[in-house]
């Protein structure tokens, strides 16, 4: 059945998708769930339609999401890329008057299920949000032990846990020094990885990026990219981006929307070099965006 | 619910909802909506426990007890009318001296004034409001008043031409005194909210006047000021409202004349302030008459807050009394209704 | 045209400065009397007319009962207004109605109280400093709401959307996020709050009325620095007048130091 996160060094040389460059082909839009035998978890949207109040945000989405890979989200301002992947983990309903229909499955379950605890779902999908967010009442070490203690985890290797999660986003050895002083105090793309090692450090099954790395220069950036590379040995990820470059650099398959419509959904190198919907065509080569 | 291990995963049974997880939340939410509604209970039996005790003295004198004119404690007549006159008069003055004021010192600090100043200036005028208003009376009884009744003597008998301002003999307690302790009462928070909506004025706004070579002042007078007016009127109205409901330093200053006094300097009396003095020993149709004036107090106070509001609301044009004036205002000046 | 501008600010200092200079003036020296914060007023209308002792840790009583009534309850409804409400109607008709409760003369929350609790003997008791301290409550509410309701949508929502997204039920997002941002926002709107009940006369006088003994019992009668100033005024003796200015200085002292630590606060915070 699903193994704890805790073996996942050893599905990492289990799982056949561990090559880092986005060239490496991937099934394409395949819409058999994650092989119960192969390490890490999928997700699967089927006829997701989303609402703010009356209006319409998201029509008849249906993607899946192959574990342990990346795949992008791209299309212009408005097309409800944001609010997709919000609806996976149910962030989407925080919203007054914002509701949706369809299903989104994290393996088999439904996580729109009745009886299913929605905090629960999100300790299972983290999400990373695209203007850094510490809490700024606590220090880098609460920062990434505030998931544990949010959730009311009481855990005995608070210190070896909140060690790890640093160091998986590379962040130990620059704070390794001042784990007590506030967290608001980093760099902006410090900030960012800490709030990356935040969401790791509750061990999630699925990291949801809405464009983290927008607000960052272009250094801060190209650190997060390569921290995807590395997530997603452990995570199934799913990132938004304004960046058609971005989405080139580190997914694997690539998600084209329009007006709240999934039009093309593809390995990434086919997006960007052949893509089959005109659409597509005119929105990565730059004529409209 | 809770994982009592480092990880959470381990069964998709763990996604189902545990009902004893979701109980605090549900205590807090139900909570604290009690409490909310517990404010709009606690106001609509106040207003009715008010209307309970006044109803007796609007069933025997009807509207006259609101328009006449014949305070008579001794023959148990309870015509209001002088208290009205009084309460509105003193509002008036108030309202005519601490407004201007008020309002310039709110363009000086926000527009004129050193940067350095700024906030210093604005602290002192705030700090106008957390004088308590037994402090207001006791300064007045005992220097204000005392103080200005040569120069009321003066203004009296030179003015006696102007109706009602001028011709009478001044008082050591009278309307002005009262009416001039409440300008200094109402001045922080009318300045307050100057300040406020003064500086909501947009910078576009600012530099179009600058650019076209206006002074500083020709500047204020066309982009800032009737931006801001609105919400000044706003804020003029609601220092009426306390104002009109400020009991303890005008009980002290207006000398308890429950009769429409004659001109300016003269005695007269107030609804907020007939109650401090008259309810200790009040009885029977006495106390429900107090009980009367409060109410009446209570609707004026109202009304004039309710119009305030929708002026602060249209000319805020965007905020709502947020930031730290806007903590100010609530604290509001620490005078007593 | 500055140079009016500037006088009017002025103006509008003076009598700030000129309260505070006769408060010293006529004040300062009832402060080295002996006796004035060690013994309590005598009542007698000769001799002696005693300390004000009774007044002050009276006022310090009741004011602390009042805060702890008005502070929770007053963050919790701001709380539900946030966090839960939002800009429901039922959201929007509390805020209106606790909008109506600040302009509400505060004579009016005496009469109340004397309605409700003293004619009925509630507790058995008619006045009652008990009841005083919830007059002063419920002055204070609308106050404690209106400000802690500004402080608490200062936070700003990704901070919530933080904790959320991580898997907090939201009693957790209010206790160990939410509050914690906006403490020292909650802690200078409840100092200016209480700066304000210590100085509120009307709401004690129909519901503590006063005493002269010291009494720390909250079912009978206690003394008040306001109540205490507003009697004093009008006393004959000019040695009681002096009195009411000595405890006026002793008030506005108080007050202002409250004041004060709640502008250091908000300054200290404020980034």
């Amino acid at each position: 059945m699903n193994t704890p996160d805790t073996t996942s060094k050893e599905q990492a040389d289990v799982s056949a998708g561990g090559t880092p460059a986005p060239q490496s082909p991937q099934a394409t839009g395949a819409s058999k769930p994650a092989v119960t035998g192969k390490a890490g978890h999928a997700v699967n949207l089927k006829d997701l339609n989303a609402y703010y109040g009356a209006e319409h945000a998201i029509k008849d989405v249906t993607i899946d999401f192959p574990a342990n890979e990346v795949t992008a989200l791209i299309g212009p301002s408005g097309s409800g890329k944001s609010t997709v992947v919000r609806c996976i983990n149910r962030m989407h309903e925080e919203i007054p008057g914002a509701r949706a229909t369809g299903s989104v499955r994290l393996d088999e379950l439904d996580v729109y299920a009745p009886d299913v605890d929605v905090t629960a779902v999100r300790r299972l999908i983290g999400m990373v949000f695209q203007k850094p967010n510490p809490f700024p009442t606590m220090s880098i070490f609460d920062n990434v032990a505030a998931g544990l203690r949010l959730t009311g985890t009481k855990s005995k290797d608070l210190k070896d846990l909140v060690h790890r999660s640093l160091q998986s986003v590379g962040l130990w050895d620059e704070v390794k020094d001042r784990l007590g002083s506030p967290g608001i105090g980093l760099s902006g793309g410090q900030q960012q990885r800490l709030c990356i090692a935040r969401t790791v450090a509750i061990e999630p099954e699925v990291i949801l990026m809405d464009e983290p790395a927008s607000a960052l220069d272009p250094i801060s950036t190209l650190k997060i990219e390569e921290l995807i590379d590395e997530l997603k040995e452990r995570y199934t990820i799913v990132i938004v981006t304004h960046n058609m470059q971005q989405a080139a650099r580190v997914a694997n398959s690539t998600v084209f929307m329009l007006e709240g419509e999934v039009i093309e959904h593809d390995e990434t190198t086919k997006i960007f070099t052949n893509p089959s919907d005109e659409r597509t065509e005119r929105y990565v080569t730059g004529k409209f965006g | 619910m809770e994982a009592s291990a480092t990880t959470v995963s381990g069964g998709r049974s763990a996604l189902e909802r545990s009902p004893a997880g979701r109980l605090p939340d549900r205590v807090l939410k139900w909570g604290l909506s009690g409490l909310a509604a517990l404010i709009l209970i606690l106001i609509v039996y106040f207003f009715i426990r008010l209307v309970g005790q006044s109803g007796h003295v609007f069933s025997t004198y009807g509207l006259n007890f609101v328009f006449g004119n014949n305070w008579d404690v001794s023959r148990n007549i309870y015509h209001g009318g002088a208290l009205l006159f009084g309460t509105i008069v003193t509002s008036v003055i108030a309202l005519i001296i601490g407004v201007p004021v008020a309002v310039a010192s709110a363009v000086f600090i926000n527009e004129l004034c050193p940067r350095r100043l700024r906030s210093p200036l604005s602290i002192l005028v705030d700090l106008l409001a957390a004088v308590p208003s037994v402090v207001y009376g006791l300064w007045g009884v005992f220097v204000l008043a005392p103080r200005l009744l040569p120069a009321e003597k003066w203004f009296a008998s030179t003015f006696s031409f102007i109706p009602w301002i001028g011709g009478g003999v001044p008082q050591l307690y009278n309307y002005f005194i009262a009416g001039l302790i409440l300008a200094i009462m109402i001045l922080p928070i009318v300045s307050a909210i100057s300040r406020e909506v003064i500086a909501t004025v947009p910078q576009a706004d600012k530099e179009a006047a600058l650019a076209l070579g206006a002074t500083r002042w020709e500047m204020i007078r066309m982009a800032v000021l009737p931006y801001s007016r609105p919400g000044i009127t706003g804020g003029a109205m609601l220092g009426m409202g306390r104002a009109i409901g400020e009991t303890i330093a005008v009980v002290l200053v207006i000398g308890s004349a429950p009769k429409i006094g004659s001109h300016l300097f003269a005695q007269g009396y107030t609804l907020a302030a007939v109650i401090a003095n008259e309810f200790g020993e009040a009885t029977g149709i006495h106390t429900s008459a107090l009980f009367a004036a409060g109410l009446v107090l209570f609707v004026l106070t109202l009304i004039v807050n309710v119009i305030a509001r929708w002026f602060i609301n249209r000319g805020s044009h965007g905020t709502r009394g947020t930031g730290a004036t806007g903590m100010t205002i609530a604290s509001g000046p620490a005078s007593e209704h | 045209m500055r140079g009016t501008l500037f006088a009017a600010t002025i103006v509008a200092l003076i009598p700030l400065v000129l309260v505070i200079y006769y408060l010293l003036h006529k004040g300062l020296s009832l402060w080295f009397t002996s006796g004035f914060f060690t013994t309590d007023p005598t009542g007698s209308f000769f001799g002696n007319p005693g300390g004000i002792r009774s007044a002050i840790l009276g006022s310090l009583v009741i004011v602390a009962l009042a805060t702890v009534i008005s502070i929770p309850i007053g963050i919790g409804v701001a709380l539900y207004l946030t966090e839960y409400g939002k800009q429901s109607w039922f959201a929007n008709t509390v805020r209106y109605f606790v909008d109506v409760m600040t302009g509400v003369p505060s004579i009016m929350f005496g009469l109340f109280i004397y309605i409700v609790l003293v004619t009925s003997r509630f507790g058995g008791s008619g006045y009652a400093a008990w009841k005083g301290a919830v007059a002063l409550a419920l002055l204070m509410l609308p106050i404690v709401i209106r400000s802690a309701e500004v402080v608490l949508l200062l936070v700003p929502s990704s901070l919530r959307e933080a904790a959320l997204a991580l898997g907090a039920p939201r009693w957790r997002v209010v206790f160990q996020v939410v509050l914690p941002t906006s403490l020292s926002g909650l802690l200078t709107g409840s100092l200016l709050a209480i700066a304000r009940g210590m100085g509120e006369t009307a709401p004690l006088l129909f519901t503590v009325a006063t005493a002269f003994g010291l009494t720390f019992n909250l079912n009978s009668q206690m003394n008040t620095m306001p109540f205490l100033i507003f009697t004093d005024i009008t006393s004959p003796r000019a040695a009681i007048q002096n009195i009411a200015w000595g405890t006026a200085l002793t008030l506005v002292t108080i007050v202002l130091i409250f004041n004060l630590f709640a502008r250091l606060i908000a300054s200290r915070s404020s980034a």
